[in-house]
């Protein structure tokens, strides 16, 4: 019993995972006031270039690629993308002022695309599955710390169990956290997605603040999509395989209520929702039924958050709103 | 020039278009010295003001900060010099706290330490007697509160000269009597502060000096000791100026709408009409003047069912029918009874017409809902656009271009013109000639001036006073939300409108003719006797043979209407004979 | 004096000729040709071989055609049902939820009821039924707008996947064919939609949707009152509308027609009931209602391109091994040039040292000069 309770948590943690990128990318991003619904394009994006950079280096290197390297490329791969991605949604919005909605979702049929297009690709030049070699494979997905550790009785595999973007995960949203809550510039950030003319007029560069926090915020999201492909996908391309993901992630800012600490449980809680009919099937309740509840965890919590009109819980107040001064 | 002034403005001039607003302005302030900016509405204070916290670069002119000639071009440039404004609307964000809102765009070193940021805050409210906790959000403040966010973001970022753009306005009593504790503390430190204000008897209590703008020039700059009320305002308002707008006299007036005990406050809680009464005659014109945000607005939108009614009464008396009750009534029912509202906001088009659509969706709009069936009627519309464009001269290119796109000026005639069309009884408008041309405003005035002479009751809120004394047959003058008087537009004078405006001396003692409140109540108790004996009646009738007791009742009604006119309205009638 | 006039600033366009609002509309789509034809050059095809090709593919054989308007069908009927939303700045994401629960109710007729009653109104009660569905899954998230001002963009976002969740679970389930086989049964003859021309009804139905849509926009008070509430709520009420209603009615006609969408795809097209029955239609068809702002017509012309597009990346995946998702690329790189070209058309750039028109009253609102100033550094 212990034991499948030790790994349903750690199968949720890592299921999680890539919805941590996901969703602390989408909460940098919204708390600018840039609602980015393409977040699901971008992870599409992260997810098919984040393996093909280490598919390109593995075919170059041979036998002597190094697992750090691929990580590397991996990383800066799909962050790229990202970026590219959340910069096309920067201009047209920021800049051009197209609506944040629409752009959001022309962002996602095109970023979904793409990443479906580079996979086939792929398959196509490939000539089969577009993968690494195990030796590779490892190194993105096997546990980072000594075995040793990992055989500290109950903590040992939950602490020390996981790979490497577990952790990264985790540091950048402790980053994030501390950043929004202990800095100036993380103040103005929220400044400018509460109230954008309030920021302006205070000093504030609103147009640079958001075009920073959207694009960053687009890399890490995308980063996810590489982390998902990499780890919980077998580092193996499949044309459906991020279906969906990215609007879990986005389900998740409003469930955490727009605060990166929050996404640390909420990423393993809908992690383990994902996952849930799997390991712990419940007679009567059919397993589809898992993958809703998220969705409805979500919904409740908007409905609850506008019954009870607290103000800390509301999404940014200018969210989805483009700013332009002349519009007073 | 041994001693160096504060802040000097040099044959500072700045128009918006064909607008002047301010005009060569010549204007000192020393250290250490709290002076009031004194002027009617459109006078051009806070344009002046602004050129200082550069929000307007001036055209012309130049300003001076302890004698250095200084560029003023941003608000950044305004800190930069210690200059610190602090606007009537203010800006700051909602969900955080007073200190995160003061920090915010300053650059002292990357990380926040809030510990640190709430102690200089505090440190600087204690200094000046400020009551403010900086660890507070700033949607759980009242607007005391915030205003004092906003004085102290600005004495944060080192500012010696602050501009008060009418600070009280939004405050209590008691609120402003803290409020001026701490400027007279911050005098003594040495700060110079300018209030834009047009309280008279505010400025007698905290400034120094005085100076007095008018039709965006410098009148003149006088020691607060060295005047008095009556002066400044004559300096203020000026001489009369003929208008030569053609005024007939009201033919038949009759008591249209009555009004008393009204009071509303707004979302805030804060009492914006306190126990207003008054009463709109049929066949004329009733001013209402007063400074900006004393109530009008609020009058007209609680009379048009927009606005909650804490407490009182309208009474409103038709031609040929019982008077009613609007309160507690829908917007739409006020419409249909025949009240209608053109309410010219300052965005022109924020309510009451619609930007996107042409004339005739506009038309639509009091008529949309109008037959049966799913479709709207677009014909009766059209037609409608098309008498108001011809009868108004409404400069478009045609009745379907939106209106949003469309000169001030038009815009106000489609307003109004759409208002007129629906042949009200009642017709009020507010700032109808905000902005237009003297040629339109004319073409505004006579209208009014026609429905007049239709027998309509209209009310006239004006910003212009020399407009509302040859225009209107009696003015209401409001201060603070309450009457301070009615008075005589034939026979007053710009001066006693101005002190009414102003002090608030004149509540609840009647110096001036015209009906006083108790009057107005009068009149209301009586309009609740005549719908009571009506209703009796009414009652009896049932009685009766149906056609036979019609026939009576409309007979009493008639009559009983001609003898609620007050003698005074006659004895007014009379006079001017 | 000249220093303080920033480089550029942006002032509102009032108004330009229709004539150039279409060439740079026509640019924008062009450009959109030129980026994808990149693609296609980095995918190893020749662009103008793989344009020609995608449209012969599509509308060079009848089979193509039919192809195009069985795709454009549920796109165009769609982006009608979302028009309203639009007007009234209800941002509904959630046809594709709307859809799914159409499809879903309808299924349930086609498969339990199907002996029950004859074609006719079989098909007849499946497409009401259909309707009362997306209407209500639109509802939900309308009246906690209308009551409560719950953000109605994430609502309907969440009630997509809930619905998506629900289907998943009866073709796993309840509804499961053959055990194991995780598929709903074909439906019944009966329960298929009749075909006209080689495609199935629905595209008659859509087409008079179209007619009957830009009526209501345009000539009833439902219409009026949608338009006036999406300009201003404070002048709605002025007009003495009730707010909470129409935008009540409106979210429930507009989820209403995306369930009538769902019943044509899944009697009409599929002819059975998955998962993926929306198919992502619901997204794409919120940019065709965009792009046509808001205009019936216009959107028959947007769902037939991107239709075009579709099958016609589908021929090139067979015949010139490109996969297909290049469909994909290139209706989003035709959405963002189009969502982009717009900003020149609503905006004017005015450069340094140029007379300003005094067409821009606005310039003079405090702060706006410092404002356009730093924008343009930025």
């Amino acid at each position: 019993m212990s034991v499948s309770i030790i790994g349903l948590i750690k199968a949720a943690i890592l299921n999680g995972t890539p919805l941590l990128f996901g969703t602390s990318g989408e909460i940098l991003t919204e708390k600018s006031g840039n609602l980015n619904l393409g977040v699901e394009g971008l992870m599409f994006m992260g997810g098919a270039f984040g393996l093909i950079g280490p598919v390109i280096y593995g075919n170059i290197a041979g036998e002597s690629a190094s697992g750090a390297v691929a990580i590397l490329i991996a990383l800066l791969c799909s962050f790229g993308v990202g970026c590219i991605g959340s910069l096309i949604f920067s201009f047209l919005t920021i800049t051009l002022r197209a609506n944040q909605n629409v752009t959001g979702l022309a962002l996602t049929i095109f970023g979904t695309g793409v990443g479906q297009f580079a996979g086939e690709l792929m398959r196509v030049k490939v000539g089969g599955n577009v993968t690494i070699s195990n030796a590779l494979k490892a190194a993105f997905a096997d546990p980072i710390f000594p075995e040793a550790l990992r055989k500290i009785p109950v903590v040992g595999e939950i602490v020390f169990g996981y790979n490497l973007f577990v952790y990264m995960g985790i540091v950048i949203v402790l980053v994030m956290a501390y950043f929004m809550k202990k800095t100036r510039p993380g103040l103005f950030l929220s400044a400018v997605g509460e109230s954008p003319a309030t920021a302006d007029a205070a000093g504030v560069n609103v147009t640079k603040y958001r075009y920073l926090a959207t694009v960053i915020g687009g890399g890490i999201s995308a980063v996810g999509g590489m982390v998902y492909t990499m780890t919980i996908a077998g580092s193996v391309w499949n044309h459906q395989g991020l279906s969906g993901e990215g609007w879990v992630a986005v389900a998740l800012v409003i469930f955490c209520l727009w605060r990166p600490m929050n996404t640390l449980w909420g990423s393993a809680l809908f992690g383990a929702l994902l996952i849930l009919y799997l390991r712990l099937p419940i007679p009567f309740i059919p397993t589809q039924i898992y993958k809703v509840v998220p969705y409805i965890a979500t919904a409740l919590v908007l409905i609850f958050v506008s019954l009870r009109q607290r103000r800390e819980d509301q999404p940014p107040a200018g969210l989805g709103l483009n700013y332009f001064r002349e519009d007073r | 020039m041994t001693q160096n002034h504060a802040v000097e403005f040099k044959g500072i001039s700045k128009s918006f278009g064909h607008k002047v607003a301010n005009e060569k302005v010549d204007l000192y302030l020393d250290r250490g010295v709290i002076m009031s900016l004194l002027g009617e509405n459109g006078s051009g204070k806070t344009t002046l003001m602004n050129m200082l916290a550069g929000i307007y670069f001036p055209d012309e002119g130049e300003i001076f900060i302890d004698g250095r000639p200084v560029v003023i071009r941003s608000p950044k440039d305004a800190f930069d010099n210690g200059i610190g404004m602090i606007h009537q609307h203010f800006k700051l964000v909602d969900v955080f706290t007073a200190a995160e809102n003061i920090v915010l765009g300053l650059k002292e070193g990357g990380k926040l330490d809030r510990r640190k940021v709430s102690a200089k805050v505090r440190g600087i409210a204690e200094k000046y007697g400020f009551e403010i906790d900086p660890d507070k959000k700033i949607y759980e403040m009242s607007v005391s509160e915030k205003q004092t966010v906003e004085i102290i973001k600005v004495l944060y970022r080192g500012a010696d000269i602050l501009i008060l753009d009418e600070p009280t306005a939004v405050l209590t009593p008691q609120e402003t009597g803290k409020l001026f504790k701490v400027l007279k503390a911050m005098r003594a430190d040495g700060k110079s502060i300018i209030l834009i204000t047009h309280k008279l008897n505010e400025v007698m209590e905290i400034s120094d000096v005085v100076a007095v703008l008018r039709k965006g020039q410098h009148v003149a700059t006088v020691r607060t000791a060295e005047t008095n009320e009556k002066e400044l305002t004559e300096m203020m308002v000026g001489h009369t100026v003929s208008m030569d707008i053609d005024r007939p006299l009201p033919v038949d007036p009759k008591p249209r709408l009555t009004v008393a005990g009204l009071t509303v406050k707004d979302s805030e809680g804060v009492t914006k009409l306190d126990d207003v009464g008054l009463v709109a005659y049929g066949g004329e014109i009733l001013g209402i003047a007063g400074i900006a945000g004393s109530g009008q607005k609020e009058l007209l939108e609680a009379i048009a069912g927009l606005r909650h009614i804490q407490k009182g009464s309208i009474i409103y008396t038709p031609e040929h029918e019982a008077p009613a009750e609007l309160v507690g009534k829908s917007p739409m029912e006020i419409k249909e009874a025949g009240v209608a509202l053109a309410f010219v906001p300052e965005d022109r088009l924020g309510m009451g017409l619609v930007g996107g659509m042409g004339m005739t969706g506009n038309m639509m709009l009091r008529s949309w809902n109008k037959g049966r069936g799913i479709f709207v009627d677009t014909k009766a519309p059209e037609k409608l656009a098309e008498k108001v464009l011809e009868n108004l001269d409404v400069q478009t290119p045609g009745i379907d271009y939106p209106v949003r796109k469309l000169s001030g000026g038009n815009v106000q005639k489609v307003l109004v013109g759409r208002e007129i069309a629906s042949a009200p009884s009642v017709l009020m408008s507010a700032y109808a000639v905000r902005g237009l041309d003297i040629n339109t405003s004319y073409t505004i005035y006579n209208l009014m001036t026609e429905q007049k002479m239709k027998g309509v009751a209209v009310i006239f809120v004006g910003e212009d006073l020399d407009v509302l004394l040859e225009l209107c047959d009696r003015i209401l003058v409001l201060c603070g939300g309450r009457v301070s008087g009615v008075v005589d537009a034939r026979k007053a004078t710009k001066e006693q409108i101005g002190l009414m405006m102003t002090s608030t001396d004149f509540i609840h003692s009647s110096p001036m003719p015209g009906e006083t409140i108790s009057q107005a109540e009068a009149m209301v108790a009586k309009a609740r006797e005549e719908e009571e004996r009506l209703a009796r009646e009414e009652a009896a009738r049932e009685a009766e043979a149906a056609a036979q007791a019609a026939a009576q009742a409309a007979g009493t009604v008639a009559e009983t209407a001609v003898q609620a006119a007050p003698e005074d309205a006659e004895k007014e009638v009379e006079k001017n004979d | 004096m000249t220093e303080k006039v920033p480089l550029i600033r942006l002032t509102k366009r009032e108004d330009m000729a229709k004539s150039k609002v279409w060439l740079i509309r026509l640019l924008a789509f062009l450009l959109a040709l030129v980026l994808g034809g990149l693609v296609f050059l980095i995918a190893g095809a020749n662009p103008i071989t793989a344009y020609s090709t995608m449209i012969a593919g599509s509308l060079g054989k009848a089979t193509g055609i039919k192809q195009v308007v069985k795709v454009a069908v549920p796109l165009l009927g769609t982006a009608l049902a979302l028009a309203p939303c639009f007007a009234m700045r209800f941002w509904n994401i959630g046809a594709e939820g709307q859809i799914t629960m159409g499809a879903m109710m309808a299924s349930f007729f086609a498969l339990k009821m199907v002996n029950s009653m004859p074609s006719p109104v079989l098909l007849i009660v499946m497409g009401v039924s259909a309707a009362v569905m997306g209407a209500l899954w639109a509802g939900i998230p309308a009246f906690f707008k209308a009551r409560w001002g719950t953000n109605e963009t994430l609502f309907t976002l969440m009630m997509n996947y809930i619905a998506i969740g629900i289907v998943g679970w009866l073709q796993g389930g309840p509804w499961e064919g053959k055990p194991g086989s995780q598929i709903i049964p074909m439906f019944d003859e009966r329960a298929v939609l009749p075909r006209v021309l080689g495609v199935h009804i629905g595209w008659i139905i859509v087409l008079v949707l179209t007619f009957l849509m830009y009526i209501y926009m345009t000539k009833t008070k439902h219409g009026y009152e949608i338009a006036v509430l999406g300009e201003s709520e404070n002048t709605a009420r002025y007009a003495g509308m009730d707010v909470r209603k129409v935008v009540l009615r409106t979210a429930c006609l507009s989820g209403g027609i995306a369930g009538l969408v769902g019943f044509m795809i899944c009697s009409g097209a599929d002819q059975t009931l998955y998962q993926n029955v929306a198919g992502g239609v619901g997204f794409t068809a919120i940019t065709v209602t965009w792009l046509a702002q808001l205009n019936p017509f216009a959107m028959i012309v947007i769902s037939l391109l991107l239709a075009v597009l579709s099958k016609g990346a589908s021929t090139i995946q067979t015949t010139m091994g490109v996969p297909a998702s290049i469909s994909d690329i290139i209706t989003g790189i035709i959405l963002l040039c189009m969502l982009g070209c717009e900003f020149f058309i609503n905006y004017r750039m005015v450069f340094r040292d140029h007379e300003e028109l005094p067409a821009a009253p606005k310039a003079e609102i405090p702060g706006v000069k410092a404002a356009a100033g730093k924008e343009a550094e930025a």
